[in-house]
């Protein structure tokens, strides 16, 4: 259930590039969450529109973008996307690998609709 | 319309706090093991345990993080050992500033060793950075082989994993080489020692390790 303290963290972030004034123009906030962050985008988007509502700000969303696990394999230079947790490289079958992506929980970018 | 772009990291605040305690921690030299698993996995039994057989080679410390009650504080108090309670009044995981907050109430000197006991959760701890130099998760054997497939994301995060509870192999539909195996497929850098708390049986090739201070190649 820590997706709620990620939902205050999202909000806390984006205040402090929306004077109060604008709250209610807010419109998509993108976000980026990796397979491997252990974040639900659902339960998370949940929580978002929970502490939202009744404020200013409720008519915004979270707009999620899935990043998938990738690999660079450092034995043979293999670049790839892991597919069902497997940190295999599936050129050479080695195991020494470095996450290039997938435990992103990042905010991208905020859309102000016009008044 | 307009768009602000922000390109920032929803726990940004978390790391950089976490960054501070690292620091903090290679500036006194303490090895730092953050111990994370299931409610009920065996945690505080393994700390115990391990205080039982490093304590007259390495001054060690614990931070533990429960839900409520200071329960096992008061466990592990029994072996000497000095140790701060964090209750999160719900909160599912430990964040770095309650660590930070912790420290200042645990006295340090001389401490080699570090454990933080995390809340039994195998979902939120894993994306809460401490500070620690490693997370070390614990899976028993009651929990079921396929138990790493659920919670890959820990699993990929932690450097050890000790299988607890292996006396009671005979008796749970639990193979350790499956366990093992589907640890390994989403981590084959993880660090693995079967152990138990009943018979004592791994708790040694544990501790010699622990000694070792070492950090596996992640």
């Amino acid at each position: 259930m820590h997706e709620l303290g990620i939902a205050q963290n999202i909000l806390e972030i984006v205040k402090q590039y929306v004077p109060g004034e604008r709250a209610a123009s807010v419109g998509k906030i993108r976000i980026r969450i990796g397979t491997m962050s252990g974040i639900v985008a659902d339960s998370l988007g949940f929580c978002f529109s929970a502490i939202l509502s009744g404020t200013d700000m409720q008519g915004a969303v979270l707009v999620t973008e899935e990043v998938p696990a990738a690999c660079l394999c450092r034995d043979c230079g293999h670049r790839f996307t892991v597919e069902d947790f497997a940190f295999t490289c599936p050129s050479c079958g080695g195991a020494n690998l470095e996450l290039l992506s997938g435990r992103e929980l990042e905010i991208v970018d905020i859309e102000l609709l016009d008044e | 319309m307009s768009v602000i772009t922000i390109e920032r990291k929803v726990l940004e605040k978390n790391d950089q706090v976490a960054a501070g305690n690292r620091r903090m921690f290679a500036e006194r030299g303490i090895f730092v093991l953050n111990l994370v698993s299931s409610p009920g996995s065996g945690k505080t039994s393994i700390l115990e345990k391990t205080f039982e057989d490093l304590r007259d080679a390495m001054k060690m410390a614990v931070i533990e993080g429960d839900v409520q009650t200071d329960l096992d504080a008061q466990r592990v108090s029994r072996y000497g050992v000095p140790v701060v309670q964090i209750v999160t009044l719900g909160g599912c995981h430990l964040e770095a500033n309650l660590v930070r907050d912790a420290l200042e109430k645990l006295d340090l000197t001389g401490v080699e060793l570090l454990f933080i006991e995390n809340v039994g959760n195998l979902v939120c701890p894993s994306g809460y950075d401490l500070g620690e130099a490693m997370k070390v998760v614990v899976l028993s054997t009651t929990e079921g082989d396929d138990k790493p497939l659920k919670y890959p994301a820990m699993i990929r995060n932690s450097s050890v994993l000790l299988i607890n509870k292996i006396d009671l192999i005979p008796y749970v539909p639990c193979d350790l080489d499956t366990l093992r195996n589907n640890a390994l497929k989403i981590n084959p850098g993880l660090k693995i020692f079967e152990i138990s708390c009943v018979t004592g049986e791994g708790i040694s090739a544990w501790c010699d390790w622990l000694k070792k201070k070492e950090t596996p190649a992640r």
